[in-house]
C-alpha cells in the first residue's frame, strides 16, 4: 500500500513513497540532484560527495538519506553548488582527465558536471599521479588515469554466477579497481559494453570502438547533464 | 667588424621560430640557420595509448591543420584493422575523409595567402610593418580581408560537418568514418547564401589565384630571383600522376624533372628516407637515402606537388596548371615565391573537388566502415596544405601503441627552408653595415612562403616569433632585432 508523504527541496513542494531516498524522490519530483558514485538499481553508498544537500543545518547525501514526512532539503544553494563544484574539481586534479583525445568525451558523466558547474579554470594544483592502463582483457581496456573510484562496475558487472569482473585492490592513495583476469577472459561483449556504458568516466573503453559515435550525437553534446530530469 | 644577426620572432608563421646570420669582418654571410627551439613529445606521450586513440590524440599537435594529423593517423590505423591502404575503405569513408581534406586544404591555404603572406604583397616586402599585416588589409582593402575570412569559414564548416567539430574533430576513425553528410549540409554549402556557396569559394579561388599572377607579373624579376636554388621535390601523385592530396603512391623528382623516386608504396617509406639529427635544431633533417645528406634533401609542399604531378583532376585548376607549368618548360619549378603561385592553384583545386564531392550521394549514405585481418604496423601518408606528412604506428598484443613516428610536413622543409634564409641573408645583408627591417622581413617572406607550421614540426607548444641576431666571428652579439620591434 501505498503512503505518499510531503517534503519540500528549495522551497518546492513535493511527494514521495516514505522511504525513498532523496535523489531518487527528486527525480520523481523533475528535480535533479548530481550523482556520479549512485545509479539506479545499484545499493548507495554515498562515497562521492556530489549528490550532497542541507537538512535541518546538516550536509547529507542524498543517495543515502531517506525522505521523510515534512523534510526540507535544501539543494540549490550557492554554497552548495560551490561545494560540488570543488568535488568536480577535486576529482579532476586528483587523475590524469584529458578530454580533448578521451572517447568518453560527450558522454562522460565528470566532464557534463565540470561544463554544469562550469568549471572554467583550475583552482587545486594537478596531481598528476601515475597510474596505469590495463589492456591486457580481450574485451576492455582499464585506464587508471580516470579512474574516479565510484565502485559503480564493481557493483554491476557480474558474471552468470554473480562474481563481479572488477575489485578493489589495495588501500589509501594506492587504492585503486582492478579486472579480475581470469573472469576478463569470459566477459561478453555485452558485459563489456555494460561496463563502458555504467563508468561514468572513460576509465572502461571496449576495445576497437573508440570514437564511433559523432560529435553533436553524443549524451550530452545538446542538453547538459540532468536536463532529462530538472524542468 | 663581424656580426650575429637574430631574428626573433619569426612573424606571421605557424609556432616559434628564430633565425641566427653570422657576418664575418667584411660583411660577408658566413652561416646562417633557422633555428626550431621548441621541443613537443607526441611521438612519446602516445605510446601505451589505445591504438584508436591516434587520430584524435594526435591531431592536437596542430590547431591550424589537425585534419591533415587526424586523416594520416586514421589512415595508418587503417592498415591495422585490416582495411587497406587508401582505396580499401568503402566508398563513403573514402569521401567524407576527402570531402574533410579538401575544406581544410581549402581553409589553410586562404589563411595562409590572405592573413599571413597577403601584407607582404599588398605593402611591399619592406612596408611599414605597423601596417604589413591582416589588420592592415582590413583597413586598405576590406572586400580582400572579409573575402580570406569567408573563404576560411566556408572550408572550416566543411570540416565541421564531416569532423563533427571545425577544430580537432573525431569523424575519422580507423577503417571508415562515423558519420555522413546530411541532405540539409549538403545542400547548404552547394546552394547556401551568398558568398557560403561552393560556386562562389570556385571563383573566389580564381580571384584570388589572379590577384597573385598580377602581382607576379609587376613583379618579376623580384619573384623569379628571390630564393631561387634547384632542389628535389617529393609529394604523393595519384598512380596515373594526377594530383592527389589524400592518396598514392610516394614520388620524387629531381632539379630536371627525373624521377629518382619512383611512385612507390609508402609503407616502404623506411627503405627510401631517412631523418638526420643537428645539434641546434629540435627539427630533424630529412633526406632520400639513396642519395645521402648532402644530395638525398628534397621540398615538399605546393611547389612540390606541382612539379612531382603530371596533371590536375580539376578543369579549371588543371587550365591553370598548364599555364604554370609553361613559365618553367614544363620543367620543375625551383621559384620560392612561386609556392604562392602553386598554393593558389591548389586552393582552387580544392574548390573545385569540394563542388564535385558534394554532388555524390555515397556521401548521404552507405557503409561506414569496413575492417578486416588486424596488423600490427602501419604508415599513413597524407598531402598536408604545407607538403607531405607521415606517420607510422606499431601497436602490441593488446592494442596499444608501442612506437610512432612522425615526419611532418615543415621536417621536410627543414633544409630548403635552411637554405632559403641563408640565399637571402646573402642576397640582402651582404656588406651592409646597417640591417634594416625590411631586410630581415625579406628573409622572414622567404621561410614564409614555405607556410611552416613550426609546432607541428617540433612538436612544440605556442604561438609563432621570430628574431634575427647579428654575432662577430667569437660569436659575440652586435646586434638583435626582434620582428615586431620595428
Amino acid at each position: 500500500m501505498s503512503s505518499l508523504i510531503k517534503f519540500k527541496i528549495d522551497g518546492k513542494e513535493c511527494m514521495a513513497e516514505a522511504g525513498t531516498f532523496i535523489v531518487e524522490a527528486a527525480r520523481q519530483n523533475s528535480i535533479y540532484i548530481p550523482t556520479l558514485c549512485n545509479m539506479p538499481g545499484l545499493k548507495p553508498k554515498g562515497s562521492c560527495r556530489i549528490c550532497t544537500v542541507r537538512i535541518n543545518g546538516r550536509l547529507m547525501t542524498s543517495c543515502t538519506t531517506p525522505v521523510a514526512d515534512g523534510m526540507e532539503i535544501e539543494s540549490g544553494s550557492l554554497d552548495i553548488i560551490e561545494l560540488r563544484k570543488s568535488i568536480v574539481e577535486l576529482l579532476f586534479v586528483s587523475g590524469n582527465h584529458f578530454c580533448p583525445a578521451c572517447e568518453k568525451s560527450g558522454n562522460c558523466e565528470l566532464q557534463a558536471l565540470g561544463y554544469l558547474y562550469q568549471m572554467m579554470v583550475p583552482r587545486y594544483p594537478y596531481d598528476f599521479p601515475l597510474r596505469a592502463v590495463d589492456a591486457s582483457s580481450p574485451k576492455i581496456i582499464k585506464d587508471q588515469n580516470r579512474c574516479i573510484l565510484c565502485k559503480r562496475c564493481i557493483k554491476s558487472i557480474k558474471d552468470e554466477d554473480g562474481k563481479s569482473f572488477f575489485a578493489f585492490r589495495s588501500r589509501g592513495n594506492h587504492l585503486e579497481v582492478v579486472l579480475d583476469q581470469e573472469l576478463a577472459a569470459t566477459m561478453t561483449d555485452e558485459q563489456a559494453e555494460l561496463a563502458m556504458q555504467n563508468c561514468p568516466v572513460g576509465s572502461i573503453l571496449v576495445k576497437e570502438k573508440g570514437f564511433a559515435t559523432p560529435i553533436g550525437k553524443r549524451k550530452f553534446d545538446k542538453q547538459p547533464i540532468g536536463s532529462d530530469i530538472h524542468v | 667588424m663581424s656580426k650575429k644577426i637574430t631574428i626573433e620572432p619569426v612573424t606571421r608563421v605557424e609556432g616559434h621560430g628564430k633565425v641566427t646570420i653570422h657576418m664575418d669582418d667584411n660583411g660577408n654571410i658566413q652561416q646562417s640557420r633557422l633555428h626550431i627551439v621548441e621541443f613537443r613529445g607526441f611521438e612519446r606521450f602516445v605510446q601505451g595509448r589505445p591504438y584508436w586513440e591516434a587520430p584524435v590524440l594526435v591531431q592536437r599537435l596542430c590547431g591550424i591543420c589537425p585534419v591533415s594529423h587526424h586523416l594520416a593517423a586514421a589512415k595508418a590505423l587503417d592498415v591495422i584493422v585490416g582495411a587497406g591502404t587508401g582505396h580499401g575503405l568503402t566508398p563513403t569513408g573514402e569521401k567524407m575523409r576527402r570531402l574533410m581534406h579538401y575544406g581544410q586544404f581549402f581553409q589553410s591555404h586562404a589563411l595562409h595567402f590572405f592573413h599571413l603572406s597577403a601584407p607582404d604583397f599588398l605593402f611591399g616586402i619592406d612596408g611599414d610593418p605597423a601596417i604589413r599585416n591582416i589588420i592592415g588589409i582590413a583597413l586598405t582593402r576590406p572586400e580582400l580581408a572579409v573575402q580570406g575570412v569567408m573563404m576560411r569559414k566556408f572550408g572550416q564548416e566543411v570540416i565541421r560537418a564531416t569532423a563533427g567539430k571545425k577544430i580537432h574533430g573525431t569523424g575519422a576513425i580507423p577503417g571508415g568514418i562515423n558519420k555522413h553528410l546530411t541532405i540539409e549540409e549538403r545542400d547548404e554549402f552547394l546552394k547556401g547564401a551568398d558568398p557560403l556557396n561552393a560556386d562562389k569559394m570556385v571563383s573566389w579561388a580564381e580571384e584570388a589565384l589572379d590577384f597573385f599572377k598580377n602581382y607576379y607579373l609587376s613583379n618579376k624579376d623580384f619573384i623569379d630571383n628571390f630564393a631561387y636554388f634547384p632542389s628535389n621535390h617529393l609529394s604523393l601523385v595519384r598512380k596515373d600522376g594526377a594530383l592527389d592530396l589524400y592518396h598514392g603512391v610516394l614520388r620524387a623528382v629531381d632539379a630536371q624533372g627525373n624521377k629518382i623516386l619512383n611512385d612507390i608504396d609508402y609503407q616502404e617509406y623506411t627503405d627510401y628516407i631517412e631523418e638526420e639529427v643537428r645539434s641546434w635544431s629540435y627539427m630533424k633533417f630529412p633526406y632520400l637515402k639513396q642519395y645521402g645528406k648532402e644530395k638525398g634533401w628534397y621540398r615538399v609542399g605546393p611547389l612540390a606537388r606541382l612539379n612531382t604531378a603530371d596533371f590536375i583532376p580539376s578543369p579549371i585548376a588543371q587550365r591553370e596548371f598548364e599555364i604554370y607549368k609553361a613559365l618553367t618548360n614544363g620543367k620543375p619549378n625551383n621559384h620560392c615565391m612561386l609556392m604562392h603561385y602553386a598554393r593558389l592553384i591548389e586552393t582552387l583545386h580544392a574548390a573545385e573537388m569540394i563542388r564535385e564531392l558534394l554532388n555524390d550521394p555515397d556521401l548521404l549514405e552507405g557503409e561506414l566502415v569496413t575492417k578486416g585481418v588486424k596488423q600490427k604496423e602501419g604508415v599513413g601518408l597524407i598531402e598536408a596544405p604545407r607538403g607531405t606528412l607521415f606517420h607510422h604506428y606499431r601497436i602490441n598484443d593488446n592494442d596499444q601503441i608501442e612506437m610512432a613516428n612522425l615526419i611532418v610536413s615543415t621536417t621536410n622543409n627543414n633544409e630548403p627552408m635552411n637554405r632559403s634564409v641563408n640565399h637571402v641573408a646573402k642576397s640582402v645583408m651582404t656588406g651592409k653595415e646597417v640591417i634594416t627591417e625590411g631586410m630581415m622581413n625579406a628573409v622572414e617572406v622567404a621561410i614564409r612562403a614555405y607556410d611552416p607550421c613550426l609546432s607541428c614540426a617540433t612538436h612544440a607548444l605556442g604561438n609563432m616569433p621570430l628574431e634575427i641576431t647579428l654575432v662577430d666571428k667569437n660569436d659575440q652579439i652586435i646586434d638583435r632585432r626582434r620582428s615586431h620591434e620595428g
